[in-house]
């Protein structure tokens, strides 16, 4: 295998002298879907804010086998590296189309733009008949697909996608899954953090277990699927 | 009916030039949540700044519309400086600090302007140059019309519609507006934080330096206290519209020129300054987020 598109090796991460990421190492490679799963406090969001430097940490990230814990966070996007934050990180006093617009706010090739915006609202119809509304008026399924639609925008290599599927109705949470999976078998990168383990092994090829900040267990996702430690702890099987 | 009308033309005047400091207030609110204490100064040192200019280059030998335009210039090029050193060097170090640092900060940097402007222009008042000659345009009765009443309004009517099309349709805008929503998606849009910052001050500054060369054109006196009064009367115009609006700041300047003028004309003149703060008590009590302001509900 080629070398990952992703590397992090012993990643710690402290808020204060509170130490919430104790040395995490995992690999993304291309055209992977990866995802961290693990109970709320176990450090999946710090790992990936970390990794979008929007929090210094300790240990090595090399994006391309480019060490990126020097880059200003601004400016991973030009590397390809585009992050969905938790909580959807919509500009709530702006419109949806200008939320996508920010999805392209550094790129300098903007010709496809329009074809590519299209794109999105073929995905999402959703989001077209939307597209003058302030993004503040946007249900919680609109605001999520609005969110990978802009980082879509961003043209990401490694595209990082903080729970997608909380607080959504099952039947949106399906439709994100599924846009998932599509836009894997398109050839995009996924790095995927999940509270819905069982959506998420199923859509992985690899996954990592994390717990309180470290990582207890990683594998394909068909067989943590299987796992029993994880049917009984993640999955809800008795 | 018509001392009515030349007050309303008056305040309306003075309004614009409130509503011109109060954007600066309202825009640095908008991405930092501070209130930049040292705004007043940043006013005070635009006049000083037209006053050295257009004496150094002798602007008054040829009085006009070129002579104007070139003091404005340097008022806002000196303002625009100022602001940036401001902000890279006071504020930026404390952007992860508690938000009581900074305003703390604010309030020294005021206190250090105005003290630093004693000791560099000098404390007497000076006059300053005549760079436009005034006169009347129009005279209907009692009401009189002066050119310089209409450049006032009409500059600050423009750089106001400037700083509208800025924020609204231009990429500047776009970054501007994200980095006041949030900084951390902001950033995950690649938009540069600090640099959108230092661009919100630049341009905050830079209607100070407009708005100081107008007053200073209409009352020619200036000294390195200026700032004080016009700065609390715009900070409290920012706060009146809801501090963080654009639009809230330009109806606050208006409310706040008008009322002011119209206490003066029919009440006392010595209630002028007592005017300012009594809104702001009033604001503050019965809608604390301001006229156009939207209450916040702190998240936890």
């Amino acid at each position: 295998m080629s070398a990952p598109v992703l590397s992090v090796k012993n990643l710690k991460v402290n808020y204060g002298a509170i130490e919430a990421v104790k040395g995490i190492s995992f690999e993304v490679f291309a055209g992977e879907v990866v995802s961290l799963i693990g109970a709320n406090g176990a450090g999946k969001t710090t790992t990936l804010r970390a990794v979008s430097r929007l929090l210094p940490s300790e240990g090595e990230i090399l994006l391309n086998g480019k060490d990126i814990t020097g880059t200003a966070p601004h400016k991973l996007i030009d590397e390809g590296l585009v992050h969905s934050p938790e909580g959807r990180g919509i500009f709530l006093n702006m419109t949806v189309e200008e939320n996508l617009k920010l999805g392209a706010f550094r790129r300098k090739d903007l010709k496809d733009l329009e074809s590519e915006m299209n794109a999105c609202f073929d995905m999402f119809p959703r989001l077209k008949e939307r597209l003058r509304a302030s993004a503040g008026t946007l249900s919680g399924g609109e605001q999520q697909m609005l969110s990978i639609s802009r980082a879509l925008l961003s043209k990401p290599k490694v595209l990082i996608l903080d729970e997608p599927s909380l607080g959504l109705a099952p039947r949106i949470v399906q439709q994100i899954f599924q846009i998932i999976q599509t836009l894997n078998k398109q050839g995009m990168t996924i790095l995927l953090v999940e509270q819905n383990a069982r959506m998420a092994l199923k859509v992985s090829h690899r996954a990592y277990v994390l717990e309180t900040g470290k990582v207890r267990l990683s594998g394909e996702g068909r067989a943590l699927l299987a796992n029993p430690e994880i049917q009984a702890a993640y999955l809800g099987v008795t | 009916m018509e001392e009515f009308v030349q007050h309303l033309l008056n305040g309306l005047n003075l309004g614009a030039v409130y509503a011109l400091i109060a954007l600066g207030y309202t825009m640095v609110y908008g991405v930092l949540q501070l209130i930049n204490f040292a705004h007043s100064e940043v006013y005070m040192v635009g006049a000083f700044a037209g006053f050295y200019g257009a004496n150094f280059l002798r602007l008054t030998d040829k009085p006009g519309w070129g002579a104007f335009a070139l003091t404005l210039l340097m008022s806002v090029v000196v303002c625009s400086v100022l602001g940036l050193c401001i902000e890279r060097f006071a504020y930026r170090p404390l952007r992860n600090a508690p938000k009581l640092n900074a305003l703390i900060t604010a309030i020294g940097v005021s206190l250090f302007l105005q003290f630093a402007g004693q000791v560099v222009f000098g404390a007497t008042p000076q006059f300053f140059p005549q760079v436009l000659e005034d006169r009347t345009l129009f005279q209907a009765g009692a009401i009189q019309i002066q050119l310089f009443d209409v450049t006032i309004l009409s500059v600050a009517l423009i750089a106001m519609a400037g700083l509208h099309y800025l924020i609204q349709y231009t990429r500047t805008g776009m970054a501007i507006r994200a980095v006041s929503f949030s900084f951390r998606s902001a950033t995950l849009m690649g938009i540069n934080v600090n640099g959108v910052i230092a661009v919100t001050f630049i341009i905050g500054s830079s209607l100070a330096g407009i708005a100081a060369v107008l007053v200073a054109l209409k009352y020619p006196k200036i000294d390195p206290l200026m700032g004080m009064l016009y700065g609390m009367k715009a900070f409290v115009a920012a706060v009146l519209g809801g501090i963080g609006n654009f639009r809230g700041a330009v109806l606050g300047g208006i409310i706040m020129g008008l009322s002011e003028e119209m206490v003066v004309a029919y009440l006392s003149s010595s209630l002028r300054d007592a005017l300012a703060f009594g809104l702001l008590i009033f604001i503050l009590l019965v809608r604390p987020s301001g006229l156009l302001g939207q209450m916040k509900v702190e998240k936890v």
